[in-house]
């Protein structure tokens, strides 16, 4: 099994300054990532020389090539195409590339898996056409598509970022469904000293707000009721958005609907392995316990960027060279002075770059209805099972959330409640008047991929199979009642007996 | 006015059981324990199984075969009250081998105890022939089976969650996030069970049937409780089109689609952790079994962790020093689901219908044994 | 049979032929750019929907382009559950709408 210094799981800005720091002290590593190409979410499509459709994605994005450029020159194993789905406490990594199982054992771990979009659930989401922002901005970026005119509805910087790069690149959405309320505002201003101390990103908001005033893109403030349907009752496509705003009932044709509320942190992996999580309230989510070094609760496990804390490109960048100091002290490639010197540096500069989070988070909180939404709204895609039908059974006093999940099937399909399982618990902790940190999550299971059953089966340990003995056995020729066998007997009936003894066949 | 009860344990043993009471008349209290309680009842396999039951221990498969005999009533039942299915399907299910010597051995097993009960007890040997007409997806490595024409499958969730609406809808209270944390009888021969936040419930009798969670307050009540924790790691894949159209012991393909394969037994203690090396194995037999699924992909994996008694067969005992009190342990919750809400309440009733359960008591156990 | 896509291909994209794959939805011929994923190609192509549910055969279509959500599984050479926004389009691929 290959043996590595330290295996980095994610190559965003976190994962690729991880790697290239680690591997230019010398240490043995391994990057994974689930794409062709680095990047992640934030850089993806980025290229060392930037990007065929120019600059139409702002500045900010452009970084990532610098970072590309980097990884590109440094020695180290990237594994492309990796589907991560398990990654055990002794920290053996295993993952999938185009269908064969794979496994490495690793000093040293750091999770870089970044943020998802905040699910933002509203009757007729699931209707083909309503997609992500993040979704349109992948589309721009890998494959040079853009929506015609889109209907964007939420909040947040990245619909405000998307907006501007549908207008430099001519497909210029047809509204902005805002769903702000000035008591965000009124809540962010007691961060105003953040917001003063961070003001460049105010700064670049401002000019991203003044870009979509200038196109004319429709902009209706203050919206509630959001619902998608179909003209008829067809239900196979998104044909109209309507909201309330200002007061009225607006019905706007859409044949697509970007919706955004916001990133959180992807921490499917996290929770499937057993780390420690706490809430946090300001931002409104879940997130890994880390130490003032990113360590989590698990020793040798690191975390860097989005998928330990919303900090943003940049943030993540340096979070991602902290771990990596972290790993090569603990290795022994750099001494208790140097570790001492870049972990302060690097911890101030990430202290100065998150001043302006709480008063980001905050002033763009998720709307209520996003959190607990109405009862003809599916909330577990997978499954298809309601708001109302979860409310139910919050009602009936089902007795927590993964009770709810046996019940409902929520968060039992393919995409393991990354997309229901913060909308689930909203919803418990309203109904029971609970706090959210006390009704949990989901307990998270592997794989958190899929992968086949033969890929799984591939990576039995010698000596821990069920079934070689028996297909050793049919292979000899059948005609044998030798001593041989009669011992075998006695064996298998001892076998039986135990198995009996404790009976089996199955955990009914 | 007949004696309330509470049930310490809201699992399919404890609503099993609360649900018999109900129909019969009585008032009946069921405290669940915490959501993140080890729940074996959410972790289960959902077999309804009398195949491979009680071949050394025939009072033990006539107790299955009576359960299963009667489990098709229990569905019809909840599913009227609850108005939710429980995909009940009792079509017979298979025991399968890898080796003729082995199948050889189990017959003569089925043969003895056929004598022993002096009963038609169900099996059948299919050989590889038979096996692939009746399941055109079996591989070459399966000899054979041992068919069971009794067996079956149910949705194990939805049975608890029908069980639960049953038992609010006959008039019976379940408080959930309820650990009890001791149990007292006082003079008049009432008992209290004392809740963590200090609150009593009482009652005229008292059961517990908290699963793993009756070893700490058995002992309260005169109870050995001598029930230890086995693990079963279980792979559940992508929803499929029918392909299996029999359960076995250790894959089935369940109602909404995906195929559930199982199973192993380690002693873990509290540790319902999956392990690759065991879901490995378990992938592994399944696709000696059923070829198609080594490219079947795999959607979650889990461990659960059974209730083992010291020789694996239930407990059913009245606390000699605590009447009133009783255990009901086992790890077939499922499959003795029905005998535990048909029958169970003539025998803590002491009905002329009470079923002779003497050789379940925790008697058999001695004091070694037990520790 | 092409439908009228709700997407548009950024100029510069579409013009170099050599760079075009085309594949089968349905047993129709789509054009797509090398480098696309099997999802964005057929967005691009105007499908309307690629999926339909298990439990109640709503139409489902891509949702979260990053491989989270598993709305946009389809059906590639007769396997199921492909995820379409991961896998790239390849010459001749034969993909089908996921029914259950």
């Amino acid at each position: 099994m290959l043996n590595v210094d330290v295996c980095i799981i994610g190559a965003g800005p976190a994962g690729m300054a991880a790697a290239i720091d680690c591997a230019k002290a010398g240490a043995s590593v391994v990057l994974l990532d689930e794409q062709a190409r680095p990047g992640g979410q934030i850089y993806r499509a980025i290229q060392a020389d930037g990007h065929p459709l120019g600059n139409i994605f702002g500045p900010d994005y452009l970084r990532g090539a610098t970072l590309v450029d980097a990884l590109d020159n440094t020695k180290l194993k990237h594994i492309t195409e990796a589907t991560i789905w398990r990654v055990d406490p002794d920290k053996t990594v295993f993952w999938s590339q185009r269908g064969k199982a794979e496994q490495l054992k690793a000093q040293r771990i750091i999770l870089a898996t970044g943020a998802l979009e905040r699910s933002f659930p509203f009757p007729g989401w699931t209707l083909p056409g309503v997609m992500t922002a993040g979704a349109s901005q992948i589309l721009l970026k890998t494959a040079s598509i853009a929506p015609k005119q889109a209907i964007m509805v939420g909040t947040g910087p990245l619909l405000y970022l998307l907006a501007a790069q549908l207008i430099n690149a001519g497909a210029k959405p047809a509204a902005i469904v805002d769903t702000q309320t000035p008591k965000q505002y009124l809540l962010a201003s007691r961060y105003a000293i953040n917001a003063l101390k961070g003001h460049k990103y105010i700064t670049k908001g401002l000019k991203l707000l003044r870009q979509i005033r200038k196109a004319e893109v429709a902009h209706y403030t203050q919206a509630t009721d959001i619902y998608a349907h179909s003209k008829d009752d067809s239900k196979d496509k998104v044909e109209q958005l309507s909201f309330r705003s200002g007061g009225k009932e607006i019905i706007l044709p859409a044949t697509t609907v970007l919706s955004h509320i916001g990133v959180i942190p992807n921490v499917q992996l996290s929770r499937a392995m057993g780390l420690e999580h706490d809430w946090d309230p300001v931002q409104h989510c879940w997130r890994p316990r880390l130490d003032e070094h990113n360590n989590t609760s698990l020793s040798g496990v690191a975390i860097a960027g989005d998928s330990g804390g919303i900090g943003g490109a940049l943030v993540a960048e340096y979070q991602g060279q902290l771990v990596a100091t972290e790993a090569l002290h603990a290795l022994g490639y750099l001494d208790r002075t140097q570790w001492q010197q870049r972990t302060q540096t690097l911890k101030q500069v990430i202290q100065q770059e998150s001043t302006i989070r709480p008063f980001l988070d905050t002033l763009y909180a998720p709307p209520q209805q996003a959190l607990t939404p109405p009862d003809n709204t599916i909330v577990c895609r997978c499954e298809e099972v309601t708001a109302g039908e979860i409310r139910h059974h919050a009602r009936n006093q089902s007795n927590g959330i993964n009770q709810i999940k046996t019940y409902t099937r929520c968060g039992m399909g393919p995409c393991q409640g990354r997309y229901c399982g913060q909308t689930v618990a909203e919803i418990i902790a309203d109904e029971t008047r609970t706090d959210i940190a006390e009704v949990g999550y989901y307990r998270i299971r592997h794989p958190i991929k899929p992968l086949k059953l033969g890929e799984l089966a591939s990576l039995t340990p010698t000596g821990e199979s069920f079934i070689q003995r028996y297909i050793i056995n049919q292979d000899k020729n059948k005609q044998d009642t030798t001593n041989q066998n009669a011992s075998n007997h006695d064996k298998e009936r001892k076998h039986d007996n135990y198995q009996e003894a404790v009976h089996q066949p199955a955990n009914e | 006015m007949k004696p309330e009860y509470v049930v310490i344990g809201g699992g399919v043993v404890g609503c099993a059981v609360a649900y018999g009471l109900l129909k019969s008349g009585h008032q009946v209290t069921v405290l669940d324990g915490g959501d993140s309680a080890h729940r074996a009842s959410r972790g289960n396999f959902g077999l309804v199984w009398l195949s491979c039951k009680g071949l050394d221990a025939p009072h033990y498969a006539a107790w299955t075969r009576r359960s299963v005999g009667m489990w098709r009533e229990l569905a019809d039942e909840l599913e009227q009250i609850s108005g939710e299915s429980i995909h009940l399907v009792q079509d017979g299910g298979y025991d399968f081998h890898f080796s003729e010597t082995e199948m050889q051995a189990r017959v003569a097993q089925y043969q003895h105890l056929r004598k022993v009960l002096g009963s038609d007890h169900p099996y059948e040997v299919w050989d590889q022939a038979k096996l692939k007409q009746e399941e055109p997806e079996i591989g070459p490595n399966v000899v054979g089976a041992i068919f069971g024409a009794e067996d079956g499958h149910v949705n194990p969730l939805k049975l608890l969650s029908a069980y639960t609406e049953a038992i609010k809808a006959l008039g019976g209270t379940v408080i959930t996030q309820a650990n009890v944390e001791r149990i007292q009888q006082h003079a008049d021969g009432r008992f209290s069970a004392e809740l963590q936040d200090g609150s009593l419930i009482t009652s005229d009798k008292i059961i517990l049937a908290a699963g793993l969670g009756a070893a700490k307050l058995g002992p309260q009540i005169g109870l050995k409780a001598p029930v230890k924790p086995q693990k079963g790691q279980v792979l559940i894949t992508e929803k499929l089109p029918p392909m299996i159209n029999r359960p076995s012991g250790i894959i089935r393909q369940v109602n909404e689609g995906g195929i559930q394969i199982g199973d192993s037994k380690e002693d873990a203690g509290l540790d319902d952790q999956d392990t690759m090396a065991v879901t490995a194995a378990i992938a592994e037999r399944a696709i000696a079994v059923y070829p198609f699924l080594a490219n079947t992909r795999l959607i979650r994996s889990w461990g659960a962790l059974r209730i083992i008694s010291p020789d694996g067969l239930p407990i059913y005992q009245q606390s000699p020093s605590h009447p009133g009190a009783y255990i009901i342990s086992c790890h077939s919750g499922i499959t003795l689901a029905a005998a535990h809400s048909y029958l169970l309440p003539h025998w803590l009733e002491n009905t002329t219908d009470s079923p002779d359960l003497e050789l379940f008591s925790e008697d058999r156990f001695e004091l070694s044994e037990a520790e | 049979m092409k439908t009228d896509s709700n997407f548009l291909r950024l100029n510069n994209a579409s013009q170099d032929t050599s760079q075009e794959v085309r594949f089968f939805w349905e047993g129709n011929e789509i054009t797509a750019q090398q480098g696309d994923t099997i999802a964005a190609a057929l967005l691009a192509a105007g499908i309307p929907h690629t999926r339909e549910t298990a439990a109640s055969q709503s139409a489902r279509a891509p949702f979260c382009m990053m491989g989270s959500c598993f709305e946009c599984r389809v059906e590639v050479d007769g396997e199921h559950n492909v995820q379409a926004c991961i896998r790239p389009v390849e010459s001749g691929l034969n993909v089908r709408r996921q029914r259950s």
